[in-house]
Formats: structure tokens, C-alpha cells, sequence
């Protein structure tokens, strides 16, 4: 209905009126995302005097100072001696029961699913709050098993070589309910036919368990290992508040993030703080690529649906 | 579905029942994988459930009958209302406040954040225009970025417009929600059909329009999973107002519950205080941060489930 073809006025018009829909929220993208994300990265090549940034003054010192810091090593031994167990627990854990209420899909599972589910309300001091309760051998609902295993107080339960365990432990409770939906979700797509077939040639439940459901939800396993490993690595409410219940048994240095914090708010060096945050950034992108790598995440004929 | 009749002989004869109640439960999963199967869900039930189910018959009790009883035993309703009081004691009726301001800040960062997630989801999944890619390429990369690695330079710029230590600075930058307006971006991408858009601007109606009558009322679903993950996060953060508040009164309930557990001899009599402020209290205030949310995640799960799943498939 437009007499000249080349121009169009009505396409031009839409474009002014899409710029209008989105503004609001590129403002915001500018100022809480990408900003604080540039500014991340000057800062670690930054040096503060008084509180005040000289941008790019200080070289590659603030990565110096992180690397060098007596500190860095102990929080960077305890991040993974955390991951080592928790990754592998989680991942596991997860997976073991999202397959065994998949094999039954019915209501008892569906009310098992839930009460699993639900605790990821849970998050932040509350987690920790309860999770003192529950390591109480006086208080909390395992207080019966914490006295069978020779517990009698609660800082017996939080000891400094335990500290791994009972993080897994926490992040286990308030985080796999989530997960445990999300692969019961990509079971169910799975196709009923090939199940089938499996059965009528003869596979047990594990044995279809193992060779038809586990690696058509493949994707959702890598995914569940990647975002585990950010989130893992930038564990802060536990040990910042374990470690003030428990006087000196955990440090206020135990994670990298805690390290982080004290950098930037206890010794006012916001430099080694930036440079300490990004390094945690790279450690978890490395992670997530050698997640990838390691299990063909974007081999798309895995997806069953 | 895993009802596997198919691999049995098909008989003409009816099974006696106690034959069928043994096929319907057991099953193929044999009587040694059947008690695997119950036992592991079982405990896992009671490892997820237990501690919870703790936290909500906690403050019926006193301190010392949390100590004295057994674990799951029910106190009083009483024991509800007078831990409430001796909570009411600590910084003159913190508590209140602190509850008050945990809704506050999290409905405002959600109201901002949706007024501006479904147009730019809309906008971004309808139509072509300069900068689109790198919107959508910006928001996937500050969706991954750790809100821990961004808090630092965020105090910095918050402190430089002098907002730290108000509302302001928790609320605004928890607007920023990219996950929402990705969500937003696949949703209109694939439930709004191309067809009935260019149907619609023949017709001459003009983008606002088009997003108003076809749009908007599109996205009841999706409304109601932006509010639940906006508001969830929102309600749990601590780490954010952690670092931009250190006024007590702006406190949000997780900080408050920091401030009660390291700043209180609520948990440890460590030292001699004259405030009631123990265990049943603090377990109160726990529930106050955790009841709201764990009623939304009963509700919602298969809300929940369906946005996780978004994330999942974004590749």
C-alpha cells in the first residue's frame, strides 16, 4: 500500500517506538550491569589513595597483592577442598533422585518431590541459622544420631576439617530440591517409546536408568555442574556467619569472597578487592567451559524433545 | 507409565489380589531394589523435611523446653506470641521494622523491575532495530556475571550519587533484573504469533497499541514467574544490603537475623545479657524470613519449574 518502495516510513516509526519499550531497562543495564562491570575491571588495575581511584595507576600490583596475600592460599585451599565434595555429592545426589522418583511417577513421588523442593525457600542467614540448629546435638531433630555418633556440642559438629562437609551438607539441603525438579522435568520429556523398547529388550529400571535416561539428560547435568561451580566458588553468608558463632574455629578469610570483602571494606584496598572478584569471575568461566568441553553440552542430538 | 505390563504374558485368568498389590508396588524394581527405592526416598524426605518442619514448632517452645522436649513436640500457641514479644524487646521493635522493610524493598525492586522487563522483553522479541543484538548479547553476559563481583564497584557508584545507606540502594540495583527480561525476550518470541502482529499494524494500530491489546494480556504466565523469582530473590538478599546499609533501622530480615545471630547471645550465652533474646526468638525470626517464601514455592512450583527450564534450554 506504499507507493515508494525503497523507503519505509512505517518500519522507521516502529524502531523509534522499540527504542522507547527498551530504554527503560538499557538504562538500567548500563548502571547495574555493564558499568559496575567495567568499572570491576579498571578498579583491579586501579590504585586507591584515600578512597580515591587512579585509574590504572597501579599496574598489575592489586593482582600481586591478591596472589601474594598469606590469606589467598588458605581461602583457595578451602574453596577446594569444598568443591571436591560438594560438586560430586550435589551432582549425584541429584541425579539419584530425580531417577528413583522417576521410577515410580506417582502420587507418593509427587509428595516426596515436594517436601525436597521446598526447602530451597530457604536461603542466606536462614540457612545458616537452621543449619546451627540442626548441628546442635541438644537442640535440633537429629539430636538423637549427632549423641549416637559421640556429639555432645555443637562445636563438636563444626570443626575446621568438617567445615567442607557440613557447607555440602547446607548447600545440598537448601539447593539439590530445585534440581531434582528441573531433571525430573527433562525425564519426563524423554519419549515414552524408547523406554519401551528398552523394557521389551530385556533392561532393568537401573539399567534403563543408566543407559536411556542418563545420558539423554545430559544438557541438564552439565548445566546443573556449571551453575553449582559459579555459585559454590562464591560462598560468603556461611562462613561469614559459622565464623562469628563459632569464635576462631573458621576464619573471617575462609572463602575467596570473604577475602574479598575484608580487601575492600576492612583494609580499604579496593583494587585487590576488584581483582580478587574477577579472578573468582575467570575461575568459574574456566569451570564452565571445561564443563562443556567435557560433556558435549551443545551436542544437540542429546535433547530428547 | 513405568508400568511395564507389557512384558508380562497376557493371561485371561484374573491374578489373585495380593498377586496385583505386589505387581502395582514392587514391580519390576524387584523387593531389594523396592526397599532402595523407599529407603533413599525416605531418608532424603526426612534430610529435607525435618529441619524445616523443626523450624516452624520451634517457637512454641521456651528455651528450655526446646532443650527438655523432644524435638518435634508441640509447645503452646502461647510460646508463639511471647517469643514475639521478647523479639519486640531487641532495638525497641526492630523486628517489625525489619519485616516491613524486607517488603518494601522487595515489591519495589519487583514493580521497577517489570515495568520495564515485559516492554523490552516485548520490544526486543516483536520487532528488528539498531542496537538489539547488543542488548540481548549485554544481558546474557550480565546474567552470568556473579552479583558478588559486581557489589563492590556498585557501593562505589552508589556511594558516588550519595544514595548509600537509603532504600534506594537496595532497591534499584536489585530492579535490574536480566534474567526476567530474557525470560520475557523467549516468551513473547514464541508465544506471540508473527502473523497476528502484522495482521494488527495493517490494521493501524501502532506499537503501543500492539502491545497493550496483544501483548500485555499474552503474558499472564509469564507475570506470574517474573514476580516469583523477583520477589524471592529479593526477599532472600543479603549480600547487597549487606554492604549498602549499616543503619540498623534500614536492616532487611536477612540482615537482621545476622545482626540477631552474631550481635546477640540469642544462639551462644556467651556473655551475660539482660535481653530474652534466645533460641525461640531467633528461631521466629528464621520463620518470618522463610514461611513467606516457602508458601510461594508450595503454591508455585510448577511456575518455578517451567522458568528453570527456560534457563535450561537457552543455547
Amino acid at each position: 500500500m506504499n507507493a515508494s518502495g525503497t523507503v519505509r516510513p512505517p518500519a522507521r516509526l516502529r524502531i523509534r517506538a522499540s527504542h522507547l519499550f527498551v530504554l527503560p531497562y538499557v538504562i538500567f543495564l548500563v548502571l547495574f550491569g555493564v558499568l559496575p562491570g567495567i568499572m570491576a575491571l579498571v578498579f583491579s588495575f586501579s590504585k586507591f589513595v584515600g578512597g580515591r581511584p587512579q585509574l590504572f595507576a597501579a599496574g598489575l600490583t592489586n593482582y600481586v597483592t591478591v596472589f601474594s596475600d598469606f590469606r589467598f592460599a588458605n581461602a583457595m585451599k578451602n574453596m577446594l577442598n569444598y568443591l571436591i565434595i560438594s560438586l560430586p555429592v550435589g551432582v549425584i545426589g541429584v541425579l539419584l533422585l530425580a531417577l528413583l522418583l522417576h521410577a515410580r511417577p506417582n502420587r507418593f513421588t509427587a509428595v516426596m518431590r515436594t517436601i525436597y523442593f521446598v526447602p530451597g525457600a530457604v536461603a542466606g542467614p536462614a540457612v545458616v541459622l537452621l543449619a546451627i540448629f540442626m548441628f546442635d546435638p541438644n537442640v535440633g531433630p537429629f539430636r538423637d544420631l549427632l549423641h549416637v555418633m559421640g556429639f555432645e556440642k555443637v562445636n563438636d559438629v563444626v570443626r575446621d576439617s568438617r567445615v567442607p562437609l557440613l557447607f555440602t551438607l547446607i548447600s545440598f539441603f537448601a539447593g539439590a530440591g530445585g534440581w531434582v525438579a528441573i531433571f525430573f522435568g527433562g525425564l519426563n520429556s524423554i519419549s515414552q517409546e524408547i523406554q519401551e523398547a528398552a523394557v521389551m529388550d530385556g533392561c532393568s529400571p537401573p539399567q534403563v536408568a543408566w543407559y536411556i535416561k542418563l545420558p539423554l539428560i545430559r544438557p541438564y547435568i552439565a548445566y546443573m555442574a556449571i551453575l553449582s561451580f559459579a555459585g559454590n566458588i562464591q560462598l560468603f553468608a556461611e562462613p561469614q556467619l559459622l565464623a562469628r558463632v563459632q569464635g576462631a574455629t573458621i576464619g573471617a578469610y575462609w572463602s575467596p569472597n570473604q577475602l574479598s570483602y575484608a580487601f575492600a571494606f576492612t583494609l580499604g584496598n579496593f583494587g585487590a578487592a576488584a581483582a580478587l572478584s574477577l579472578l573468582m569471575l575467570a575461575i568459574g568461566l574456566l569451570g564452565a567451559i571445561l564443563v562443556v568441553r567435557f560433556t558435549n553440552l551443545f551436542r544437540t542430538d542429546a535433547i530428547a524433545n | 507409565m513405568a508400568n511395564v505390563t507389557s512384558t508380562y504374558p497376557a493371561r485371561a485368568v484374573r491374578r489373585p489380589f495380593v498377586f496385583r498389590l505386589y505387581r502395582a508396588i514392587i514391580g519390576d524394581l524387584g523387593v531389594a531394589g523396592f526397599l532402595f527405592w523407599l529407603i533413599i526416598l525416605i531418608v532424603a524426605a526426612i534430610f529435607f523435611g525435618l529441619p524445616l518442619l523443626w523450624l516452624l514448632l520451634a517457637p512454641s517452645k521456651s528455651d528450655r523446653e526446646l532443650l527438655s522436649l523432644s524435638p518435634l513436640a508441640f509447645g503452646s500457641l502461647g510460646g508463639y506470641g511471647q517469643a514475639w514479644a521478647n523479639l519486640n524487646t531487641f532495638n525497641k521493635g526492630a523486628i517489625t521494622r525489619w519485616a516491613f522493610n524486607s517488603l518494601l524493598y522487595s515489591v519495589s525492586s519487583l514493580l521497577i523491575s517489570v515495568l520495564m522487563t515485559l516492554p523490552a522483553g516485548y520490544a526486543l522479541a516483536t520487532s528488528r532495530f539498531f542496537g538489539r543484538r547488543l542488548i540481548l548479547t549485554l544481558t546474557l553476559i550480565t546474567m552470568i556475571l556473579p552479583g558478588s563481583a559486581l557489589v563492590l564497584p556498585l557501593f562505589l557508584e552508589i556511594n558516588a550519587v550519595g544514595l548509600v545507606n537509603t532504600p534506594w540502594a537496595v532497591i534499584l540495583p536489585s530492579a535490574f533484573f536480566p534474567f526476567g527480561v530474557y525470560l520475557a525476550y523467549i516468551y513473547f518470541a514464541a508465544s506471540l504469533p508473527k502473523d497476528l502482529l502484522a495482521a494488527a499494524r495493517v490494521d493501524g494500530a501502532n506499537e503501543w497499541q500492539l502491545f497493550r491489546f496483544l501483548g500485555f494480556p499474552l503474558a499472564r504466565t509469564l507475570l506470574g514467574l517474573l514476580t516469583f523469582l523477583s520477589f524471592t530473590a529479593n526477599w532472600n538478599n543479603y549480600f547487597l544490603p549487606f554492604v549498602m546499609l549499616n543503619n540498623t533501622s534500614l536492616y532487611n530480615l536477612p540482615l537482621g537475623l545476622q545482626a540477631l545471630i552474631t550481635g546477640t547471645s540469642a544462639l551462644y550465652p556467651t556473655f551475660a545479657t539482660d535481653l530474652p533474646l534466645k533460641r525461640p526468638e531467633a528461631a521466629l525470626t528464621g520463620l518470618l524470613m522463610v514461611l513467606p517464601v516457602a508458601i510461594v514455592f508450595l503454591i508455585s512450583q510448577r511456575y518455578v519449574i517451567s522458568g528453570a527450564l527456560a534457563g535450561a534450554t537457552k543455547e
